[in-house]
């Protein structure tokens, strides 16, 4: 293909199929930490490529692993990744009212309902762009995140003690860059100070993947006062 | 229970939780109340979850080369990197501190 060939093939492109494109791109690479972080945490290379298959949603699975790297049980492991995806039933319920999906489409637009499609298709305003963005972000952030877990994961198991490459250290990086753009306003920073320290502190007193348990407890506590003495 | 249940588990609740939104009436879930919640939950687990990767040591509280990560990526994050040069920069910083001393 040309260069001119391809500027062409850009062109046809609508807004919200190129922006859905570059989420993709921009989110499926950083498949490569999970699938790396996720060996180190001690998961298989194949229950690696289940969270990302089945679970589909960045942020829970990060806590998942985070939980059972830190030694935490199964259990804290669930508890952590499910609060954690409590907000795609919110997204859900936007998506399903800006894209009414019927039949085996319902379905597959429930499992496709992430942070990228549903930020790519609520900044649309024309219907059709909005449905092409949630399809296009959607499909190709679960295609190329698919690819990319694989890619971490087998690189992570062969590259052996994943500390040695300061892959803790990554770990660390990786939730600090989820956290630092819900960072912008005073309010969920003082959130933040009280959550980190809770969670500091009681590590020493709690069994392993509680203190996530407790700092989540005092997260939502803190939306429902918020939201009720800002009435 | 295996990890693999655990697993099997964690994803069929994350799929529930994703169809729920395209079942239930919209009054339930768009509502300041909720949405005041939802969004300080997510902040509270994103930052046990970066402590606890940071100072945890099974039972007990270290201070190491991951504290060194931790500084390392805000400082990245400021300067407005792409997510996947602020993981590598994190990663980077604690081998190298690893390594002198």
């Amino acid at each position: 293909m040309s260069r001119s060939d391809a500027l062409a093939w850009r062109d046809r492109l609508t807004p919200a199929t190129r922006m859905g494109l570059s989420i993709a791109v921009a989110t499926g690479l950083y498949g490569i930490s999970f699938g790396a972080l996720s060996v180190a945490a001690g998961l298989s290379v194949a229950q690696t490529a289940a969270l990302s298959l089945l679970m589909f949603t960045g942020g829970s699975q990060f806590a998942f692993i985070g939980v059972v790297a830190g030694g935490g049980t199964g259990a804290a492991a669930l508890g952590a990744a499910s609060l954690l995806g409590v907000r795609n039933a919110v997204y859900g319920l936007q998506m399903g009212r800006l894209l009414a999906p019927r039949g085996v489409w319902r379905w597959l637009a429930a499992h496709w309902t992430i942070d990228e499609s549903t930020a790519t298709a609520s900044s649309q305003s024309d219907a059709s762009e909005q449905r092409r963005g949630f399809w296009v972000a959607g499909g190709g952030v679960f295609l190329l995140w698919n690819v990319f877990t694989l890619v971490g994961a087998l690189l992570g198991d062969t590259l052996g003690d994943p500390r040695r490459f300061g892959l803790d250290g990554a770990a660390v990086a990786a939730f600090l860059g989820l956290l630092w753009p819900r960072l912008r306003a005073r309010e969920p920073v003082a959130l933040a100070l009280v959550c980190g320290l809770a969670t500091a502190v009681s590590i020493p007193c709690l069994p392993a993947g509680l203190p996530i348990l407790l700092a989540a407890a005092v997260g939502a506590a803190w939306g429902a006062w918020h939201s009720r003495s800002a009435r | 229970m295996t990890l693999w249940n655990w697993i099997a588990l964690a994803c069929a609740m994350a799929y529930a939780t994703k169809l729920i939104g395209y079942s239930l009436p919209e009054r339930w879930l768009t509502s300041p109340y909720m949405d005041s919640i939802a969004g300080s939950l997510t902040v509270a687990l994103l930052t046990a979850l970066t402590v606890m990767n940071t100072v945890a040591a099974g039972p007990h509280l270290a201070i190491d080369a991951r504290l060194g990560a931790l500084v390392a990526a805000a400082f990245a994050l400021w300067m407005r990197l792409p997510f996947l040069v602020v993981v590598f920069i994190g990663a980077l910083a604690c081998a190298a501190l690893r390594l002198w001393f």
